[in-house]
């Protein structure tokens, strides 16, 4: 069984972490473990939220270093709201995954940050856009990140299909988050998601002991 | 004496590690990077592994069958160092077989799996092998255990190994439960290794089974293009 170092080289506070977005039909799901970890032997939050808004119908998950990831989304926000007073309309989500993914390729040396931005705009609906931690940007259906996310690859892939409904999405990313966090040491804690359709915003918490159960639990 | 030694030919510049004319893989070591699984059922045992075998980034063989019999009823799968792997199972089988002959009747499951143990943690240093043993045997029917790199032995209802297996923990975790059919955990089986090769680069080919039972051993293969197809994005 070979380890994956994957967030392992992190200086620092790390979001050894488990992300996920996907589309259903008529919006998107959004969501994330909630363990910070520093290398993967202490955790120093149990209960941090790593799904960001930043704007009103755009979030966005952070994988990697804590530090790198929120200085990078403080300035994609200010950058996101100062262009949509511009625009005088709400930002696409393309916009705010542009902003994000310029941030993360001019400064690629420095930075050790990846995400996933998930919203809902009037130009192309429900999106899901992922920024890998070189700065490469691009648009998926279903995405997952983090170091977690090694482990439900498969299960993505068997499980995920598209114009689910919101119930079945919703159960989906639960079930997705709830085996990586069983697998991944360096995941962990309780669910967040975050479901974003035209008419707004839900955000679902759900704690370590309502998460479901697979057999060998 | 200059014409002699302007003779010998200069082999050490010629196969330097900048040398385009070397090409890169035939300095790798030549190892299974696969996806291994092993299942036990009431009554006996399936398992089943990929079919690559890469040295670097070459594919020596496309088709390698890394489903290993040790004795009648008694198989192991191999994923690390291919030469590795070879190894101890020539060992164990030999050593199996020899155990087996002084009982005069066939043997456990348990002892071949105490034998890799044996081999994989006295040299644990020197291998870099990850071995799943699966059989049948009277005594406790069908049994899976897993042998990891380190020498560690555990016996699982459901095992995976390799590279790939990172990649189907969660499918495992969700789709395994106990009590399941021979023909489910053979679909179990093949869908999990197909998952697993779609998103390993290490691990790919054909899908190779097996069925360990009383009745003796089923093999098939499921070739590339029958493989199901999942939803791809």
């Amino acid at each position: 069984m070979e380890k994956h170092y994957t967030d392992s080289q992190v200086k620092g506070v790390s979001t050894g972490t488990t992300i996920l977005a996907a589309i259903f039909d008529g919006g998107v799901v959004i969501g994330s473990d909630s363990r910070a970890s520093i290398g993967g032997e202490y955790v120093s939050s149990k209960t941090i939220n790593k799904v960001i808004q930043v704007h009103d119908r755009i979030f966005c998950c952070i994988a990697g270093s804590l530090a790198d990831a929120q200085a990078v989304t403080k300035a994609a926000k200010f950058h996101l709201s100062f262009h949509s007073v511009q625009m005088e309309n709400p930002p696409l989500v393309i916009a705010a995954a542009t902003v994000l993914k310029e941030l993360c390729y001019k400064n690629k040396e420095e930075l050790q940050a990846g995400f996933i931005t998930a919203g809902w705009d009037k130009k192309k609906g429900p999106q899901v856009y992922v920024v890998s931690l070189g700065g490469m940007l691009i648009s998926q259906p279903v995405t997952i990140g983090g170091s977690g996310s090694t482990y439900i690859y498969g299960y993505v892939d068997a499980k995920y299909k598209p114009n689910m409904t919101r119930e079945e999405c919703m159960q989906f990313a639960t079930n997705a988050l709830a085996l990586a966090m069983g697998r991944d040491n360096v995941s962990g804690g309780v669910a967040h998601l975050v479901v974003i359709t035209e008419a707004g915003v839900e955000h679902v918490v759900v704690p370590g002991n309502k998460l479901p159960r697979f057999h060998d639990e | 004496m200059a014409a002699a030694t302007s003779m010998m030919p200069v082999f050490g510049h010629q196969i330097s590690p900048k040398n385009d004319l070397v090409p890169d893989w035939t300095r790798q070591e030549v190892s299974t990077g696969t996806t291994i699984m092993a299942v036990e059922y009431d009554g006996g045992v399936v398992i089943g592994a990929d079919s690559r075998t890469t040295t670097g980034a070459y594919i020596a063989n496309r088709v390698t069958d890394k489903l290993t019999p040790i004795h009648d009823r008694i198989f192991c799968c191999r994923s690390g160092s291919a030469a590795d792997t070879q190894a101890i199972a020539d060992v164990v089988t030999y050593q199996l077989g020899f155990h087996s002959i002084e009982l005069d009747e066939p043997p456990l499951v348990e002892t071949a799996a105490n034998l890799f143990k044996a081999s994989c943690y006295r040299y644990r240093e020197e291998l870099m092998a990850g071995i799943l043993v699966a059989g049948w045997d009277r005594r406790k029917a069908g049994q899976v255990y897993c042998v990891p790199i380190g020498g560690m032995l555990v016996r699982q209802p459901v095992a995976v190994g390799g590279s790939g297996s990172s990649y189907i923990y969660g499918f495992m975790d969700s789709n395994y439960k106990p009590g399941m059919s021979k023909e489910q955990c053979l679909e179990l089986t093949s869908a999990a290794l197909t998952l697993a090769m779609e998103r390993d680069g290490s691990s790919g080919g054909v899908v190779r089974l097996a069925s360990i039972s009383e009745d003796g051993v089923e093999r098939r293969v499921i070739l590339g293009n029958q493989l199901t197809k999942f939803s791809t994005h």
